[in-house]
């Protein structure tokens, strides 16, 4: 995983997302900073989930959805006529706002990803699970009963098993979705923690609500903001941009643009 | 703080209506409870109503009384002895076609029984007293009956006895609650009737002869008509004697069929309209619409398409003529099954959609998001998770295409089979056809033979439908871990 001096891992050129003929995000444009932390903030409907979703093209999997512009990755536009979506998810993990294990033990849904690409050597698994459990901090808590059904795992165990299922096909950047939202504050600080730590390997962009959440973990904030326009029939029409993109302390300290401003001290959104 | 101002009902009013809104729940649960112990009711006056019938007391008359031809009762004798028996009171053709029902594997070539040494065609490991070179015709009675006596079991040559020598006639029958309760009554008829008293002014004297002489030598027993021989028995036209065991194999092999094109076919289409057909596009709307339609169709019409389709264009390769084989129509077991496969599959499409659709995203996402291929969401995420769906509406089909008379009638079931059904390209009957056949004779008592015919079917349809729901409880208990 050289970068060879480039320090982005992904960048966004000029990338608008329609839901069928509706506008959804505007002329997005930002870099991703390879083996940081980028937080996405905004008010609900700003775009922020669909801005993520495009990293990886789970937006395909919605009917209706297209994009256009650039993701670029690796020097390839992610959305060329080259590309597979099912390599660049590989590639790109993704990590969902409720965690979501498969109804199988936990060994299975660590292995699965690797099972996807063919792999079945029982001693290769075994090593890939302990290493990505070991990397989720989930190891030690689970060590003894890998056969025990992912479900019934505690939900902040749940959400470290859906890091440790991602983190077992290798990909170089990590996308979540609001992770923590439906965790308690001890799981969340666990997962905040596991995500500095991934940071030193991996690339990391995380959407939240919670600004004091960006603020702990982000390295870079990008924030996002609605905004609308009454058509001829009288319908209101809202779509997101990107209001303002920095280094974290400096996005909170000292905002250049008046809605950022408001919108992290509270007065809007 | 003064009085608020409120529209609600207060106090003394709320606690009224709350009384009424509580008296409205008990009445409704005690509907539900009604409701239910309506159902329970029904469910048991049933079930008895078929015992009824199928257990009781009969009168029996033997055409020849076994103390003519045994010193013993026959339960006593040994295979030799019962073999001679059968030599003593039988031709020998009779003792010939035994022989070919008793020994002789049905497959071999009945032509040849004529030219070639009988020994070429006895099975392996059947007891084989010298016999030469001697073909079948040659044989004697004698020897017909050695062989008889050495391969063939002694209960089975006893029942021989009784059907063929002894020839057991049922007079009459009574169903399970006048036996238990009625004895008496019973016992007075046997006597009026051997006395000829109280039967009607209009018979000759003829005819008051003849029920004079049968009920003289009836002797009163108790039978069940669900009885090993009734299970194991082939058809026959004297209810004493009537088996189900062609319509059991019967209705095994058509569901084998059915389920067999139906399960991968209606899952197939599911996975298509609910993974890959796009749901807006007009054709596979209509197509939707007509499978929902297709649902509720009634029988007797597929019964109609499966004649025109299956049994008449499709001949050639329901009759297996396609493979060789001859002397069928198209009206064999495959036609029946195709006909309830295509009965079948909307429920099971509706089902399996259903429950392809139950599937939370949130597994497909994460599915999609390791690097998944769709084909590898679906078989390994999709289908494991909807399966216990799946096989609810392959339950609930299984146990309609079981009991289903009208459209094979249609296409062509057989009333009498001189052979069992043991093929796809064999004329077929089923449980339910054998069952409404024999309520539709003339002879009362097989109308006991149709309720232990109905004891039969539900006891099949109980055991599949427990293997499905052990299937399908193992898997949901593999999803919840």
């Amino acid at each position: 995983m050289t970068q060879n001096g480039n320090t982005h891992a992904v960048e966004i050129r000029d990338m608008n997302v329609y839901y069928g003929d509706k506008l959804a995000v505007d002329s997005i444009s930002l870099p991703i900073a390879a083996r940081k932390i980028t937080a996405f903030i905004g008010p609900s409907g700003c775009g922020k989930s669909t801005v993520l979703r495009s990293i990886n093209r789970m937006n395909d999997l919605i009917p209706g959805a297209r994009v256009q512009g650039e993701v670029t990755f690796r020097n390839q536009n992610l959305y060329g006529d080259n590309i597979d979506p099912v390599e660049v998810r590989r590639r790109i993990g993704m990590v969902f706002q409720k965690p979501n294990p498969f109804p199988k033990s936990i060994y299975d849904n660590v292995a699965y990803g690797p099972r996807l690409l063919g792999l079945s050597k029982k001693e290769a698994l075994d090593e890939i699970v302990e290493t990505s459990l070991r990397q989720a901090a989930l190891w030690d808590e689970v060590k003894s009963d890998l056969k025990k059904s992912g479900l019934a795992l505690s939900g902040g165990q749940q959400q470290r098993l859906c890091i440790a299922r991602t983190l077992a096909v290798e990909p170089e950047v990590i996308l979540m979705d609001e992770p923590c939202s439906a965790l308690d504050p001890i799981a969340t600080q666990k997962i905040e923690e596991l995500m500095r730590e991934l940071s030193t390997q991996y690339t990391i962009v995380i959407v939240t609500h919670n600004m004091q959440q960006a603020l702990r973990t982000s390295d870079y904030t990008a924030f996002y903001s609605i905004r609308k326009a009454l058509e001829e029939d009288g319908k209101e029409n809202r779509w997101g941009v990107l209001v303002e993109f920095g280094p974290t302390q400096a996005l909170f300290s000292d905002p250049t643009q008046q809605e950022t401003a408001d919108y992290i001290s509270g007065r809007f959104g | 703080m003064g009085e608020v101002q409120t529209r609600l009902p207060a106090d003394e009013a709320f606690r009224k209506q709350l009384a009424a809104r509580n008296s409205a729940a008990v009445r409704w649960q005690g509907f539900f409870l009604g409701a239910i112990v309506a159902g329970m009711i029904l469910l048991i006056v049933l079930l008895l109503s078929i015992i009824n019938e199928a257990v009781g007391l009969v009168a029996l008359k033997e055409n020849i009384p076994v103390a003519d031809i045994a010193d013993r009762p026959l339960e006593e004798l040994a295979a030799p002895d019962l073999a001679i028996i059968l030599q003593n009171n039988l031709s020998k053709g009779r003792l010939q076609a035994l022989f070919i029902q008793e020994i002789l594997d049905p497959d071999i070539d009945r032509s040849r029984l004529g030219s070639d040494p009988v020994h070429v065609f006895l099975p392996e490991n059947s007891y084989n007293p010298v016999l030469g070179d001697k073909t079948f015709v040659d044989l004697s009675p004698d020897e017909l009956a050695a062989l008889l006596a050495a391969n063939v079991s002694v209960d089975r040559l006893r029942d021989l006895v009784y059907t063929d020598v002894v020839g057991l006639e049922i007079l009459e029958s009574w169903p399970l609650l006048t036996s238990l309760f009625n004895r008496a009554a019973i016992d007075q008829e046997i006597v009026d009737k051997q006395q000829g008293i109280g039967l009607p002014s209009s018979y000759t004297q003829q005819q008051i002869d003849d029920i004079k002489a049968k009920y003289g030598v009836a002797r009163v027993e108790w039978r069940s008509w669900l009885n090993r021989d009734f299970l194991t028995g082939s058809m026959s036209a004297t209810p004493a004697d009537a088996g189900i065991r062609g319509a059991i194999t019967g209705t095994l092999w058509v569901i084998a069929i059915t389920l067999s094109v139906a399960v991968p076919l209606g899952i197939g289409a599911a996975i298509y309209l609910e993974e890959y057909a796009n749901p807006n596009a007009p054709i596979n709307r209509i197509i939707e619409t007509n499978i929902r339609n297709l649902a509720g169709v009634p029988s007797i019409i597929y019964g109609l398409l499966g004649l025109a389709i299956f049994a008449r264009v499709l001949e050639y390769l329901t009759s297996g003529r396609i493979f060789g084989v001859e002397g069928t129509n198209g009206r064999t077991t495959l036609t029946a099954g195709l006909t309830l496969a295509l009965l079948i599959l909307p429920v099971i499409i509706i089902n399996a959609q259903e429950a392809i659709r139950a599937v939370p995203s949130s597994i497909r996402e994460a599915s999609y998001g390791l690097g998944a291929t769709k084909w590898q969401t679906i078989w390994r995420q999709v289908l494991p998770a909807a399966l216990p769906g799946i096989l609810t509406g392959i339950i609930l089909s299984l146990s309609r295409a079981v009991g289903e008379t009208a459209p094979l009638v249609v296409v062509g079931a057989a009333v009498f089979l001189a052979k069992d059904p043991n093929g796809p390209f064999t004329a077929f009957t089923t449980l339910p056809i054998q069952i409404y056949n024999w309520a539709a004779m003339p002879q009362d008592q097989f109308r006991d033979a149709a309720a232990a015919g109905i004891v039969v079917l539900l006891l099949i349809l109980l055991a599949l439908n427990m293997t499905a729901i052990i299937i399908r409880q193992r898997f949901s208990r593999r999803l919840q871990g």
